[in-house]
């Protein structure tokens, strides 16, 4: 560890004469550190993505797998009774920690999203809901719906696994999308700077002969060219990260919107990854750099 | 040192060296001669493994150029002082810098050797040069940093390609009397020139043989025949 710390620190500082040998600028230097910047900031938006996709997928399944709703729809007459039953039938279900039905005002509030919010729920036919909290072992549904289907006939009961897995596999497709990005941006980190790291060994075709003349070593003019590329991709990826946590900063907040979209953005430990942008920029300039000076230096003698 | 034997170049389908056989002896001196475009140069690259011989075998300092590796090429080539015909030089960095070049890509500090390098750049009449850039500076003046640029490792060989093509009388008799104490030290000195006055002016001095090169083939010339 401290050899690579120490290898790390004397790449960085550098050698003065190293340093000069190739030209300093160049439309390669720029386009390094635009790429990186640009690619810095999309992968910022590619990570807060990830992880807000996570957060769903985590959200949907730890917290929807511990809890299940009946429902009950029976003519108005039957309702009440056949309530109290499935809640005594529920109460009396190994697995089942909490049992609760639904007050109109609560029903209501469910319905107000698509009906608006003077719905008259007590003169509509519109099912009780009775929501089920589990215990960690969870209850054994199939024994339970056998029972409800003996006890009480209107009961239907929705474990929510029909439609928690669909959500929950999306959220995690979408997580996987957002890491694939960050993966071909990496890619295409890499593909652009090794073009303008080619570009440059080419235009610097005379000084590479030079150093070649003077006894330089491959190992010598490939640092050169490298520790300048990868230095370029370091500040870029810098750039481009704060630019992209700003703008990630700006997005509404969750609290004061709601949804998904709203929640994009880093929370507490989450906040570390954009951190490893700069310095994963700079290593992939760092290796795409040294492959392509190593395999123009090695086509000349 | 540097030894060629029945050394061939082939370059587009046509032959331009071929049957070379040449053994640089540690402390010889050799002036090679030859028509514009018989192969001088080219030769000169053989010996310093810039270029790879299409038959026969090259061997620097006792490796076979085929054999060596790239680092190994280096390593030659800080034993070998070239000066090339078109003098080429890192043109963003000052003619001192450029001189001291060998110096610092193998990691000598060029700030001990300030007074040597300063010493050298007065010897080839660069000394008020020594901030300016490579392109501000004449053929002649380039040609002398270049020879600078050669010597300043003080290598085994040293190897130039018309060396005072572009100088006046005066200061190609200084770059010879350089050349001449570095062979005085006990360096291999292999010049390439049309001059035949610098030739009469080294043989006068030291022991100096001359090759020439015709119908691509190296044979001894003039008077060392």
């Amino acid at each position: 560890m401290t050899d690579f710390v120490k290898a790390a620190r004397d790449f960085i500082s550098g050698d003065a004469h190293a340093d000069r040998v190739v030209p300093p600028s160049g439309i390669t230097a720029r386009l390094t550190t635009f790429v990186s910047g640009t690619m810095a900031f999309l992968t910022v938006f590619a990570l807060a993505l990830s992880l807000a996709s996570g957060r769903l997928a985590t959200r949907w399944g730890d917290d929807l797998a511990h809890s299940s709703t009946l429902r009950i729809s029976a003519p108005a007459g039957q309702v009440a009774e056949q309530t109290a039953v499935a809640i005594r039938v529920l109460e009396s279900t190994p697995g089942i920690e909490a049992v609760r039905a639904l007050s109109s005002d609560e029903q209501r509030a469910l319905l107000e999203p698509w009906f608006g919010p003077d719905l008259p729920v007590d003169s509509l036919p519109i099912p009780q809901l009775i929501e089920i909290l589990e215990t960690d072992d969870g209850y054994d549904a199939a024994g339970l719906r056998l029972r409800l289907q003996a006890e009480v006939p209107g009961a239907i009961l929705d474990d929510h696994t029909r439609w928690r897995k669909p959500l929950e596999q999306a959220a995690g497709r979408l997580r996987l999308l957002g890491w694939l990005a960050i993966g071909l941006i990496a890619v295409s980190t890499a593909a652009m700077i090794t073009l303008a790291a080619n570009a440059a060994l080419a235009a610097n075709a005379q000084v590479i002969g030079v150093l070649r003349l003077v006894g330089a070593r491959d190992s010598y003019i490939a640092n050169a060219f490298v520790r300048r590329f990868t230095l370029r991709a370091l500040t870029g990826g810098a750039v481009g990260t704060i630019l992209g946590l700003g703008a990630v900063l700006l997005l509404p907040s969750a609290q004061s919107a709601g949804g998904f979209l709203t929640g994009l953005g880093f929370q507490g430990a989450g906040w570390v990854w954009p951190l490893l942008i700069p310095p994963l920029a700079g290593g992939v300039a760092y290796f795409a750099t040294g492959a392509a000076a190593r395999r123009t230096l090695s086509e000349s003698l | 040192m540097i030894e060629l034997e029945n050394t061939a170049y082939s370059y587009g389908g046509g032959e331009l060296l071929s049957e070379i056989s040449l053994k640089l002896s540690p402390g010889s001196f050799h002036f090679l001669t030859g028509p514009s475009g018989s192969g001088k140069t080219t030769f000169l690259k053989l010996c310093y493994g810039a270029l790879t011989a299409t038959s026969g075998q090259v061997r620097l300092f006792d490796q076979d150029v085929r054999d060596m590796t790239r680092d190994d090429h280096a390593m030659a080539r800080r034993r070998i002082g070239v000066v090339h015909q078109d003098c080429q030089f890192l043109d963003h960095i000052p003619i001192a810098d450029n001189v001291a070049l060998p110096l610092s890509v193998t990691g000598r500090d060029s700030l001990e050797h300030v007074a040597d390098l300063k010493e050298l750049l007065q010897w080839v009449g660069l000394g008020n040069r020594a901030s300016s850039l490579p392109p501000e500076l004449s053929g002649g003046e380039r040609q002398r940093a270049a020879l600078a640029r050669a010597v300043i490792m003080s290598p085994d060989v040293v190897l130039a390609d018309e060396p005072t093509g572009n100088v006046d009388w005066e200061m190609s008799q200084r770059l010879l009397q350089l050349l001449i104490e570095l062979n005085r030290m006990g360096k291999t000195i292999m010049i390439a020139t049309h001059d035949m006055n610098l030739i009469r002016a080294a043989k006068a001095k030291v022991q100096a043989r001359v090759l020439r090169i015709a119908n691509r083939k190296l044979q001894l010339a003039g008077a060392d025949l």
